[in-house]
């Protein structure tokens, strides 16, 4: 059982997002960068499925500052293969200029499963996951929060609302958007991440060109209005608890 | 050229989902400019009626057994081959666990670009944009509409249902293709369990995010909540975490709740949140960081430590108790 | 045969037997259960280890903290010993009977001053022997619970039928006439002797005879007992003592290269040095009373955790010398033997070395087995989102690191950034001093305090990091490691003399654990220090006079882990406030709860917080105020305040927040009613 799990970093909201001087992108001097959280979820996944189906796990990603340590934690959450996929990307990369280098990439892999997060917050044309899918001419089903594989199919959960769960089965080699993996990503201690870093090695795959088509160039990008939000209230804490009070009397909840 | 514009209805277990509503609305605003009809595309068995109280000019029904629920590998044969036939100017899809499932799908098989997390379309001065709402709803992106065939996946918030409703529409059958050799196969639905409670039917909601830290705090939420004769709800990290069950998960994959009073400690809003509480009367925010969006959403705001401000809103409620 | 002839057989065969079963137990577990240890470094200083000797051991030192105990276990110890010499008496007496009946220990059988003392050591471990009874039998207090009180009250009885029988056999040779020591130094055995002085001579022969053999017997009976049970300590306690660590309480000693594993997942993966203290705990349960955690209800007592790993250690080394496989081998140390929840309860506030007569070291044991858990992931969702967040952000608050100095904002002038200016002090502010909202303005008032003594001060804005003192006692070492590596690296860039600090876990790691290169180790001040010699130096003068009765809680990383007491105190005393000590106070001073990661965990179930004990504490102490020197503490006290419903009766204070008081020109809002 081959699986393939792509992560990528994206901004952290931890920090406060500027908008670049050209005002069509993020100013990148004021951004972390962090794994982005369903990726995050997508190797965990994966390695569950490794524990539980003896499976064998790589994880592709593009070169991003950072990603190096993002692979190394998973080297040392027992990933067997690292990928990083270099070139130019000075132009920055949208969803679909990933798919096709991801594509690309994989067609040497022959994964019988491919796990990826469901959506990154930075997604304008999309999330990766249904792109790649249609590139590699896989079935793609995304919200997902449970994945158990039989022979030659997966059976999965998928997230509807209301709390509501669709099971489904897929035939493999097929695309997983993961929501959620059946549990919380482990903690790997520091000195496992820095031992791997010695042991494990990235293997580097050159990337042609990357190319944007389908997502299309933003004309504007700018910060919400907070003005016609919420009225704020203000005061000591003692004059807010009062003034709170008095709204849930309105209210009827006392 | 056809100048229509398409919406991918959404439906779930017999009913439509709100987001086609406001796709619908939505695409009334663009049609007004561009010329064109707002055509509801409706994949189902069986499912005509769901074609009534569509505010579409007309709908396009394709009837065929594996399209009675949603099934990712057929929504997307039927579709891609529906639109590469017509090819309207926009299609509008929801960004959901429907329309998301598809729309990168329809993107590559008809070559058509995507724009995605939509809340707004902007039509000032004749040229139409797509003002997107991304990284945890702190970022609005906006992205000029092509003049062919483009694929748009919508969130809630820039539109109101009511304004994508109606009826009368005609409703024209078109033949499904033939959906043999799906990957996919839905085996059925589990529901949710039966719980304590039923958040959509709670009138005063006490919810709780990151912000409250640590588990043994929700107890602070739990208090303020009994005192007030309602319930504690919370966001998605706090469920996946297994400090609540997923019975109290309120969000996009949780429930839509319409509380009178909707009080949030500790949540930043996320867009996947805001999903769930738009339907509330009274939102009431605390966060102690003044950028959170959830600001953007609530009536009131309050912009402190939610650890300050807790301990004497529950004195002052219990005093006001009597 | 005669009864002499079989008296040196039975002797000779009954020492054989006992001394054989000592010294095989002794060499199973000392030596080939310490062997499979790892090492322990170099001891060095021997001359302060001989001096430990004499006031720890000869003087019993640490255990006069119990006062009646450590009385009684005195005479039985100094009894013991110097009665040592008629047990060889004994011994010899036995083995020889055959060639000399009425065998007498040269010199020290004959000497009066000796015998003199002996009689009355006797009388006295008798009396001692009587308390530890009532104790055991009728008193039982809590620190006994979980300790072995059959075999307790088994070995007091052994003790005392040592002693009666010892006196009874004299009182007759001295009615015999077969001592060479006459009657008058001898005046307890004689009392017991003219008792039995009516009797026939042969009746006393027999008698005589009969507390020989009981006498001899169960010194040898307790000798076999002696390895397996709380009484070892009377083997290890002198080498223990000898041995003892002799590092800074505050420094843990260094982790090994890490080769994939960490700390102690086996029990005989420990050091050798700390299976002797395994083997040295008398079960005396002075630890577990004076444990935050075990009273609040918590599943960690100190002792039963050092009697489960000597008890594991055993065990096990016969598991391993039997070869074959064996459910006992199967047992893992942290979830069979102690559960992952004794080990998680422990906030390292070192109460319990501190008490410990034989220096035993509870924590290390503790630190080494959570740095297993946390290789293997296994500890509670909360203790992983704060580590993620302290690896991340280099907080444990998830924030940027960029808001670390947001609380510098309002402050004029603007404080000195050490990175680009050379400035006298390093304030290393903290974690909890920056990002806790309800501390942001005890921080401000610190600065300001600075700014007044005209102190020259600065920060290192957002290139600080926590210092790691409780990331390392959570177990976490590699993110010690590299919190340290960021912290010296931006400390390498800045100017400074010295560094003060206003957190005692920062201030003990810093001193402490961290290796500054190059020009050797700074200063590190905690602030309490700082201003207490500004004070001294006339650099700080107060306008007002405060005149409060407080009370002081010391913070265990400030007291117990680095001796500093007094300053805070000149400080207190200094403003005019009138200091009230607690009841537990100096080295004896409860824990608040937060220590050792315990801030970032999941509390647990818990009947009373640690930090609710205080508050009731001083609370009865009739002062408004409890004045802290630890954020941390601020945190934990104040919220106590609230959870005791104390909220009018007492108020939480930091040190510099009377200091500013006294100043003349508050900016902290807080109000003591006066008394």
């Amino acid at each position: 059982m081959n699986i393939v799990v792509i992560a990528s970093l994206v901004p952290d909201l931890v920090e406060e997002l500027e908008i670049g001087p050209n005002g069509t992108a993020l100013d990148t001097a004021w951004l972390r960068m962090v794994i982005n959280e369903f990726d995050d979820h997508a190797i965990e996944q994966a390695i569950l499925l490794k524990e539980k189906n003896n499976a064998h796990v790589t994880v592709l990603a593009i070169d991003q500052d950072g990603i190096d340590e993002v692979l190394y934690t998973a080297a040392a959450k027992d990933a067997n293969r690292l990928v990083k996929l270099v070139g130019e990307f000075e132009e920055g990369f949208n969803s679909h200029a990933l798919a096709r280098a991801f594509a690309e990439a994989i067609k040497d892999f022959a994964p019988d499963l491919i796990l990826i997060g469901v959506q990154a917050h930075t997604n304008i044309d999309g999330a990766v996951g249904p792109l790649l899918a249609s590139m590699l001419n896989m079935p793609y089903v995304g919200y997902i929060s449970g994945v158990n594989l039989t022979d030659g199919a997966a059976t999965i959960r998928k997230e509807y609302p209301g709390g509501l769960i669709g099971e489904m089965k897929v035939n493999l080699p097929a695309v997983l958007g993961i929501q959620a993996s059946e549990q919380p990503p482990r903690y790997v201690a520091v000195s496992k991440v820095r031992q791997a870093m010695k042991t494990a090695t990235i293997d580097e795959q050159d990337v042609a060109v990357l190319d944007q088509s389908g997502g299309l160039a933003v004309s504007r990008m700018f910060k919400p209005e907070v003005t016609g939000g919420a009225t704020m209230i203000t005061g000591s804490e003692d004059e807010i608890a009062a003034k709170l009070v008095d709204l849930f009397k309105e209210i009827g909840a006392l | 050229m056809n100048q229509d514009v398409y919406v991918v209805i959404e439906h779930l277990q017999g009913k439509v989902a709100e987001i086609s509503y406001i796709m619908l609305a939505a695409a009334r605003q663009l049609a007004q400019v561009s010329g064109g009809k707002v055509v509801g595309v409706l994949l189902g068995q069986g499912a005509q009626a769901l074609g009534n109280g569509l505010g579409a000019d007309s709908v396009l029904y394709v009837d065929h057994a594996s399209l009675a629920e949603f099934n990712p590998d057929a929504y997307l044969s039927a579709l891609s081959e529906l639109l590469a036939e017509r090819q309207p100017r926009t299609v509008f899809l929801g960004s959901t666990t429907i329309g998301s499932d598809i729309a990168g799908g329809l993107s590559i098989r008809l070559n058509a670009p995507l724009i995605s997390q939509c809340q707004q379309v902007n039509a000032e001065g004749g040229r139409l944009t797509i003002v997107s709402k991304i990284c945890g709803g702190k970022i609005m992106a906006e992205t000029e509409l092509p003049g062919t065939l483009t694929l748009v996946t919508m969130i809630p918030g820039g539109y109101p249902p009511e304004a994508g409703q109606g009826g009368g529409a005609s409703i024209e059958m078109v033949a499904a293709p033939s959906l043999d050799d799906l990957r996919v196969t839905l085996s059925g639905y589990i529901e949710p369990e039966a719980a304590d409670v039923d958040l959509e039917k709670e009138p005063f909601i006490v919810a709780v995010g990151r912000g409250i830290q640590t588990q043994d705090n929700i107890e602070l939420a739990q208090t303020l909540a009994d005192l007030l004769g309602g319930v504690v709800a919370g966001s998605r990290p706090i469920v996946d975490q297994g400090w609540l069950p997923t019975s109290r998960l309120v969000g996009k994959s949780g429930k839509q709740v319409k509380a009178k009073l909707y009080l949030t400690l500790g949540i930043s809003g996320a867009p996947e949140h805001i999903e769930g509480i738009t339907g509330s009367e009274t939102i009431i925010a605390i966060n102690s960081d003044p950028n959170a969006p959830i600001f953007g959403v609530a009536k009131y705001g309050v912009n402190k430590d939610l650890f300050d401000l807790i301990d004497p809103l529950i004195e002052k409620v219990q005093a006001a108790k009597g | 045969m005669s009864y002499n002839t079989i008296k040196s057989i039975v002797a000779l065969l009954a020492i054989l037997v006992s001394f054989g079963i000592f010294g095989w137990r002794c060499y199973q577990f000392l030596w080939l259960n310490l062997r499979r240890g790892q090492p322990s470094g170099n001891f060095g200083r021997w001359g302060e280890r001989i001096k430990g000797l004499f006031v720890f051991v000869a003087a019993q030192f640490r255990l006069f903290r119990f006062r009646l105990p450590g009385i009684a276990h005195f005479f039985i110890f100094w009894g013991f010993l110097t009665l040592s010499l008629t047990i060889l008496q004994a011994i010899l007496e036995g083995l020889l009977a055959f060639a000399n009946p009425y065998f007498i220990l040269p010199f020290f059988g004959e000497f009066g001053p000796l015998a003199l003392l002996q009689d009355l050591l006797a009388v006295c471990v008798m009396i001692a022997v009587g308390y530890g009874l009532v104790m055991r039998l009728f008193i039982n207090p809590e620190r006994y619970k979980g300790s072995h009180k059959n075999q307790g009250v088994m070995v007091l009885s052994f003790i005392f039928t040592i002693m009666f029988s010892l006196v009874v056999m004299n009182g007759i040779r001295l009615n015999l006439g077969t001592d060479p020591v006459t009657s008058q130094w001898r005046p307890v055995s004689n009392l017991v002797g003219s008792l039995l002085a009516g009797l026939e001579h042969g009746t006393q022969e027999i008698i005589e005879q009969v507390a020989y053999w009981i006498h001899l017997g169960v010194v040898l009976v307790f000798l076999t007992e002696l390895p397996t049970g709380k009484h070892f300590h009377v083997v290890t306690s002198v080498p223990a003592v000898l041995l003892r660590n002799l590092e800074p309480a505050g420094k843990l000693p260094a982790a090994p290269e890490f080769d994939g594993n960490a700390g102690v997942s086996k029990v005989e993966q420990f050091r050798w040095r700390q299976m002797l203290d395994f083997y040295t705990c008398t079960e005396c349960g002075r630890c577990q009373d004076v444990c935050p955690a075990y009273n609040s209800g918590l599943p960690l007592s100190p002792k039963l955790l050092i009697m489960g790993l000597r008890d594991n250690l055993t065990e096990r080394g016969y598991a391993l010398r039997a070869g074959a496989k064996n459910s006992i081998l199967e047992k893992q140390l942290v979830g069979d033997v102690l559960a992952e929840k004794v080990i998680w309860s422990c906030t390292t506030c070192y109460a319990c070395d501190q008490e410990c007569p034989l220096f035993i070291e509870h924590v290390t044991p503790i630190v080494d087995m959570r740095r297993h858990l946390v290789i293997d992931g296994r500890m509670d969702s909360e203790l992983q989102d704060a580590l993620s967040n302290l690896g991340r952000y280099g907080n444990s608050f998830g924030q940027s690191d960029r808001m670390r100095a947001r609380w510098t904002q309002p402050i004029e002038p603007k404080i000195k950034d050490a990175r680009r200016e050379e400035v006298e002090y390093l304030w290393f502010v903290g974690d909890y001093a920056s990002y806790s909202p309800t501390l942001t303005e005890i921080t401000r008032a610190t600065a300001k305090v600075f700014q007044s003594a005209n102190v020259d001060f600065g920060i290192m804005y957002e290139a600080e990091r926590n210092a790691g003192n409780d990331v390392r006692r959570a177990g976490e070492e590699g993110l010690f490691e590299m919190l340290t590596e960021k912290n010296l690296a931006a400390l390498g860039k800045s100017k400074y003399q010295r560094i003060v600090t206003t957190d005692p876990h920062t201030y003990n790691t810093l001193k402490n654990e961290y290796q500054f290169d190059g020009d050797g180790h700074p200063d590190i001040l905690h602030y309490t220090e700082l201003l207490d010699q500004l004070i001294a130096s006339g650099k700080l003068k107060f306008s007002k006079k405060l005149d409060y009765a407080v009370t002081y809680h010391d913070p265990c990383y400030l007291g117990r882990y680095n001796g500093v007491y007094d300053a805070p105190r000149r400080v207190i005393e200094a403003t005019g406030c009138k200091l009230v000590e607690m009841p537990r106070n100096r080295d004896c001073a409860l824990c608040c709860g937060a220590g050792g990661g315990r801030i970032w965990m999941a509390e647990g179930e818990v009947k009373e917080r640690p930090s609710e004990s205080r508050i009731r504490e001083a609370v009865k102490l009739g002062v408004k105020c409890l004045v802290v020197a630890c954020p941390k503490d601020v945190t934990m006290y104040r919220d106590a305040v609230k959870t005791t419903g104390f909220e009018e009766q007492l108020v939480v204070k930091d040190i510099i927040e009377l200091v500013d008081e006294a100043l003349g020109m508050p900016v902290t809002k807080t109000e003591i009613e006066s008394s």
